[in-house]
C-alpha cells in the first residue's frame, strides 16, 4: 500500500514537543554581539542629523552606526514582478536623508548583550523634521523625492472588448470595496544570526526561511562577494506565512557587521519591532464595475483598484498588485476584462505578501460582485455562481492573462461538482429555512459564500538529490525550505513511495545552500508540486538504479526484482537490503567502476512552465448581536479541491489553520494608524489575532476530484485555500443577515463596523 | 546595566527537577534566565507583553509567564519547563504523543507554552470537556494549527493518563 495519501505522523514533531527546536533565538555563537535596530518615529521627515554619541559611550557598547556607515551597500532588492520604474522606491537598509514610516531602521547598535545594546539604542538620537504623511493610497500621489512621486507603476492587464461589454449590458454594478491592512505575524517573530568564518572565508547566516538560495545570491552580491563564500542556513521555522524569509535590511545588516567586527552577530526582533517592520500585507481598495446580462452572465469587468504598498518597495516588486489584476476572475468565465492597479507608495509599512496574496483581495472583491449581481437581478446567489463557472468541459481553460510571469492556464477542475458537495455538507437548504424561521422571531442571522481558484505550484524548476547510505537510510537534499508546515513528512512520504522504503528511514535536508546548489525555496504552495515532483523522478531513479545493481548481486533479471519496505527482493525468496546495494555501489567498487560514478545515488528534477489551479468554496453561517455589534460565526465549511493529498491530516491542518488567519483578517486584524501615521497596533492585545475562542465549529471537505494533469503526482498545492475566500464567505453571510443590500464593503468587518451598518439599516 | 553586578542577586531554585544557583541580573525575565542562563531553549518567546502564552512554564505547578515574571521572583520555586515534561529521551509524555498523532503543532513554536499550559490543568481536571479544555487554551496563541487539533489532542492525552485508553 502505498504511503501516499495516508495520514502517518510527521517526522518533525518529536524535537518540537521536547524542546529540542532550533529556532533563529535558540542559536548562539562563541563571542556573539547583539544588534539593536534604532528605527524611526515619524511616519515622514527629513532626518537631519543621528547623534550616537551616547550610546557609543555605554561600556560594552562596540558599534554604532548610521545611514552613513553603510552608503557603500545597494538598497534591497526586488526577486518578483520586476515592473519598470520599481528601482527607485527600494529601501535602504538604514535610512538616508529622509524617514518613510514609523519602524524604518535609523541605526544600529552592536553590544555584548541584548539588554546593553536596547539600553543604547534608546540613546541613539535622530533629529527628525516631520513632514505630512500620506496615508490614503487612494489619494492622488504626492512625491517620494525630489525626481519620484508615489505612484512607481500602473499594472495593467486586459483581454476582450470591455467597452462593447458595458455598452450591452442588461445592468451594470459599480462596487467600491477594500481589504484592511493585515498580515501573517507568526508567532515566532525573525532572527538572523551572521557569523563570519576567517579560516575558510565564508559567511554564515543562521535563522533564514522560505528563500534561502536567492536571499544567499543576493547577499553576497550586495557584500561584494562570491555566492559560494555564503551559506545560508534554515533551522525550525515559527511560522511563515509569506512574511518571513524575505531579505530584510536586518538580513543585511548582522553580516556586514559579522564581516566588520570580525564577531558573530545576533539580532532578534521583538514583538512591536514585528508589528512595525515585517511586511504587512492585503491593503487594496477596488472600484469595481461589471457588466452582466439579464441572466447574471458576466459580459465584462473593469477593475481599477489602488495598491498601498507602504513605505517602500520590498523584495516582492509588484506581485501581490500583479495577482490581483490576474487572478481575480477565479473560476468564472468572463468575455471581456480590463484591470488597471494603481501600485502606490504611502507612509506606512512596507508590504509584500501573505498567504493567498491578491487571492484573498480579489475573491473577496469577486464573491461582493457575484452577490450584487443576484440582488439586483433578484437572483439566487448560488445560482448566478453556477451560471458564471468555467465548465468542465473548458478544461484545461485558458485565459488571456497572465499573473507570475506565467499565462493562467486553469490545468483542471468541476467548480459545479465541488460546489454541489459543498452545498449537500453544509446543509445549505436547511439551514435557509433555519435562517428564514429565525429572521422572522427577530434575529440577524445570515448564510454567506465564497467561490474561489487558487494557484500552486510555481515554477520552473526544482530539483532534490537522493541518496541510500549503508545503513539505508535515504537521504533527500532538497532545495525547498520548511516553515513549519510538514515539507520534511510530504516529502519523505513521496520519496518512500517511489523508491519502495519505510518513510521514517527519509532524512530530508532543506533549506542548507552548504548542500544543493539551486533552489527555490518554500512559497506560493509550491513545494508538495515542484519539489514533490522533483523527488517522485527521483526516487524512480534511484529504485531503477537499485534494481539494476541488485540484479547483479542477486543473479536476477532486473525486471524480476522489487524493493518492498527496504529490501530488493527476488520473486523466490532471496532478498538484499537497500543498504547493501548502496554499499556494493561505494567508490572504489567493482561495481561502481562499471557505473563511472559511484554511490546510489541520483539527482531528480522537475520544470514546469505552468500552475496548477486548486479550488474551493467556503460557506458560512453568522448571527450578528445587534447590542455589541459582535459577528458569530455559528457554522463554516470550506471545500477544498487539492487533486491529490500526499497526507490528508496536513492537508487538513494547512485548511484549518488557514482558515483561523482568514477569520483573522475576516473580522479582527488591522494594522491601523492614526492621522499622522503612528501605528495603533504595536502590541497583541491592539493586533487581534483569532484565538480557540474565535473558533467556529468548522468542518472541512478535501476532493480530489481533479487531479493536475501537469504534474506526475497530481497533487495541487494545499497551503492556501483555507485562507483564500474566509473575507468573501463572511462578508457574505454578514451582508445576507443585513438583508442583503451589499452593505458589507470592507474588511475587517468589527463591531464598531456591523454596529454601523445596523444604524443605516434602521435609519 | 543588565551586567551591572551590584544589580545582581542569588537566586536559588530547582528547574526540572535540577538544583540551579546562579547570580543573575534583578530585570532579567524568568524566561531570558531559562533560555540564556541555563540554555533551556524550549521556551519561547512570542511577544514579551504576556499575550501570546508561548512562554508559559510551571512555577511550583501554576503556570506562568516567564516573560512577565523575573528570574528573582523564582527564588525557591521549582520551575517545570517543557524539556521536564517527558519522562526520558525515548519516551514521550501522553499529552505530547497525543498532539503528533492528532496533528496539534504544525511549525511548534507555540506548543511549549500549550502544553505547560494544558498540564497544570489536567492535573487539577484529569476529565475535561471540550469546551473546559478550549476556556484553558484561550489565552494562548497558536498561528498555524487553527487550535481544534489542540482540543482533541487534550481529550484523548487526558483519557491515557486516567489509565482509561
Amino acid at each position: 500500500m502505498s504511503v501516499i495519501g495516508r495520514s502517518v505522523p510527521r517526522l518533525e514533531d518529536p524535537p518540537l514537543l521536547r524542546g529540542e527546536g532550533a529556532f533563529a533565538a535558540d542559536i548562539s555563537f562563541p563571542r556573539q554581539l547583539h544588534m539593536r535596530v534604532v528605527r524611526a518615529e515619524m511616519a515622514h521627515a527629513r532626518l537631519l542629523a543621528v547623534d550616537v554619541s551616547a550610546a557609543l559611550a555605554l561600556p560594552g557598547v562596540v558599534a554604532v552606526w548610521t545611514g552613513e556607515d553603510v552608503a557603500t551597500i545597494p538598497p534591497i532588492p526586488f526577486r518578483a514582478t520586476k515592473l519598470k520604474g520599481l528601482e527607485p522606491y527600494c529601501q535602504p537598509i538604514l535610512a538616508r536623508g529622509r524617514v518613510r514610516y514609523v519602524g524604518e531602521p535609523v541605526a544600529v547598535v552592536f553590544a555584548e548583550n541584548a539588554a546593553l545594546a536596547e539600553d543604547a539604542a534608546d540613546l541613539v538620537v535622530a533629529d527628525l523634521e516631520e513632514l505630512p504623511a500620506l496615508l490614503d493610497a487612494a489619494a492622488p500621489p504626492r512625491d517620494f523625492d525630489a525626481t519620484h512621486a508615489t505612484e512607481p507603476a500602473i499594472l495593467r492587464k486586459s483581454y476582450g472588448d470591455v467597452e462593447a461589454g458595458f455598452a450591452a449590458a442588461h445592468a451594470v454594478l459599480d462596487l467600491d470595496l477594500s481589504i484592511g491592512r493585515h498580515s501573517g505575524v507568526p508567532l515566532e517573530t525573525r532572527g538572523a544570526i551572521a557569523r563570519y568564518d576567517a579560516a575558510s572565508d565564508t559567511l554564515e547566516l543562521h535563522g533564514t526561511a522560505k528563500k534561502q538560495h536567492w536571499n544567499r545570491d543576493e547577499i553576497a552580491r550586495l557584500l561584494g562577494r562570491s555566492p559560494t563564500s555564503v551559506h545560508l542556513f534554515e533551522g525550525h521555522v515559527g511560522g511563515g506565512f509569506g512574511v518571513r524569509g524575505e531579505l530584510y535590511p536586518e538580513d543585511l545588516l548582522v553580516c556586514l557587521a559579522a564581516l566588520r567586527l570580525r564577531r558573530p552577530v545576533k539580532w532578534i526582533e521583538d514583538r512591536r519591532e514585528h508589528l512595525v517592520a515585517t511586511n504587512h500585507s492585503r491593503q487594496q481598495r477596488h472600484r469595481l464595475r461589471a457588466a452582466v446580462d439579464a441572466e447574471g452572465r458576466l459580459i465584462a469587468i473593469d477593475n481599477v483598484f489602488f495598491h498601498d504598498q507602504g513605505a517602500y518597495v520590498r523584495t516582492h516588486g509588484a506581485r501581490v498588485a500583479d495577482m490581483s489584476a490576474g487572478l481575480l476572475l477565479g473560476p468564472y468565465a468572463v468575455p471581456a476584462y480590463r484591470a488597471t492597479g494603481h501600485f502606490r507608495l504611502t507612509n506606512k509599512t512596507p508590504a509584500a505578501t501573505y498567504r493567498a496574496p491578491g487571492r484573498y483581495e480579489g475573491t473577496f472583491v469577486r464573491e461582493r460582485l457575484m452577490d450584487a449581481i443576484a440582488a439586483r437581478l433578484g437572483l439566487d446567489r448560488v445560482e448566478v455562481r453556477r451560471r458564471n463557472f468555467v465548465p468542465v468541459s473548458a478544461m484545461p481553460f485558458t485565459r488571456p492573462l497572465d499573473a507570475l510571469g506565467t499565462d493562467v492556464v486553469l490545468d483542471s477542475g468541476d467548480y459545479a461538482l465541488l460546489l454541489d458537495k459543498a452545498l449537500a455538507r453544509f446543509g445549505w437548504e436547511a439551514r435557509q429555512a433555519d435562517i428564514a424561521r429565525r429572521r422572522a422571531a427577530g434575529e440577524s442571522v445570515g448564510l454567506g459564500l465564497g467561490f474561489f481558484v487558487e494557484k500552486s505550484g510555481l515554477g520552473p524548476s526544482d530539483g532534490v538529490r537522493m541518496s541510500v547510505d549503508p545503513t539505508g537510510v535515504v537521504e533527500l537534499v532538497t532545495g525547498a525550505a520548511s516553515v513549519g508546515q510538514g515539507v520534511e513528512t510530504a516529502l519523505a512520504q513521496i520519496a518512500a513511495d517511489a523508491l519502495g522504503v519505510d518513510y521514517r528511514c527519509v532524512r530530508v535536508v532543506r533549506g542548507q545552500t552548504n548542500r544543493i546548489e539551486f533552489g527555490s525555496g518554500a512559497h506560493a504552495s509550491r513545494v508538495t508540486v515542484m519539489s514533490g515532483s522533483a523527488t517522485h523522478l527521483a526516487g524512480l531513479a534511484l529504485r531503477d538504479l537499485a534494481l539494476g545493481t541488485a540484479a547483479t548481486l542477486l543473479q536476477a533479471p532486473k525486471e524480476s526484482l522489487t524493493i518492498v519496505d527496504g529490501m530488493v527482493c527476488r520473486a523466490d525468496g532471496p532478498a538484499l537490503p537497500i543498504g547493501e546495494v548502496a554499499r556494493a555501489l561505494a567508490a572504489g567498487t567493482k561495481l561502481s567502476r562499471e557505473r563511472a560514478v559511484p554511490g546510489l545515488t541520483t539527482e531528480g528534477w522537475f520544470h514546469s512552465d505552468h500552475m496548477t489551479y486548486p479550488y474551493g468554496v467556503h460557506l458560512a453561517q453568522v448571527a450578528l448581536d445587534r447590542m455589541t455589534g459582535a459577528v458569530a460565526v455559528e457554522h463554516y465549511l470550506v471545500a477544498y479541491d487539492v487533486g491529490r493529498a500526499v497526507n490528508p491530516k496536513l492537508v487538513e491542518g494547512q485548511i484549518i489553520g488557514g482558515f483561523a488567519q482568514g477569520l483573522g483578517g475576516a473580522l479582527f486584524e488591522e494594522f491601523r494608524y492614526d492621522e499622522r501615521g503612528q501605528p495603533l497596533s504595536t502590541t497583541l492585545a491592539d493586533y487581534l489575532m483569532p484565538t480557540i475562542a474565535e473558533m467556529p465549529p468548522l468542518d472541512v471537505l478535501v476532493t480530489e476530484d481533479a487531479p493536475s494533469p501537469l504534474n506526475p503526482l497530481g497533487v495541487k498545492g494545499a497551503g492556501e485555500g483555507g485562507t483564500n475566500a474566509v473575507g468573501a464567505a463572511i462578508a457574505s453571510a454578514i451582508d445576507d443577515a443585513l438583508g442583503n443590500k451589499g452593505l458589507v464593503t470592507r474588511l475587517p468587518v468589527t463591531p464598531r463596523e456591523v454596529l454601523r451598518l445596523l444604524g443605516e439599516i434602521e435609519a | 546595566m543588565s551586567e551591572d553586578r551590584s544589580l545582581a542577586r542569588r537566586v536559588n531554585c530547582v528547574v526540572n527537577g535540577t538544583a540551579q544557583a546562579a547570580e543573575v541580573s534583578v530585570r532579567r525575565t524568568l524566561a531570558d534566565y531559562l533560555r540564556q542562563d541555563l540554555g533551556l531553549t524550549g521556551t519561547h518567546l512570542g511577544c514579551e507583553h504576556g499575550v501570546c502564552g508561548a512562554c508559559t512554564v510551571l512555577v511550583d505547578g501554576r503556570a506562568v509567564r516567564s516573560c512577565l515574571m523575573l528570574a528573582v521572583q523564582a527564588e525557591g520555586c521549582a520551575v517545570t519547563t517543557v524539556e521536564g515534561i517527558a519522562p526520558d529521551v525515548v519516551t514521550l509524555h501522553p499529552l505530547q504523543t497525543a498532539f503528533a498523532k492528532h496533528h496539534a503543532l504544525q511549525c511548534g513554536f507555540c506548543t511549549p507554552g500549550m502544553l505547560t499550559t494544558l498540564l497544570e490543568f489536567l492535573e487539577e481536571v484529569p476529565a475535561p470537556t471540550a469546551e473546559e479544555i478550549r476556556i484553558v487554551i484561550s489565552g494562548n496563541l497558536c498561528r498555524c494549527t487553527g487550535y481544534e487539533p489542540i482540543v482533541a489532542a487534550t481529550l484523548e492525552a487526558a483519557a491515557v493518563m486516567r489509565g482509561g485508553a
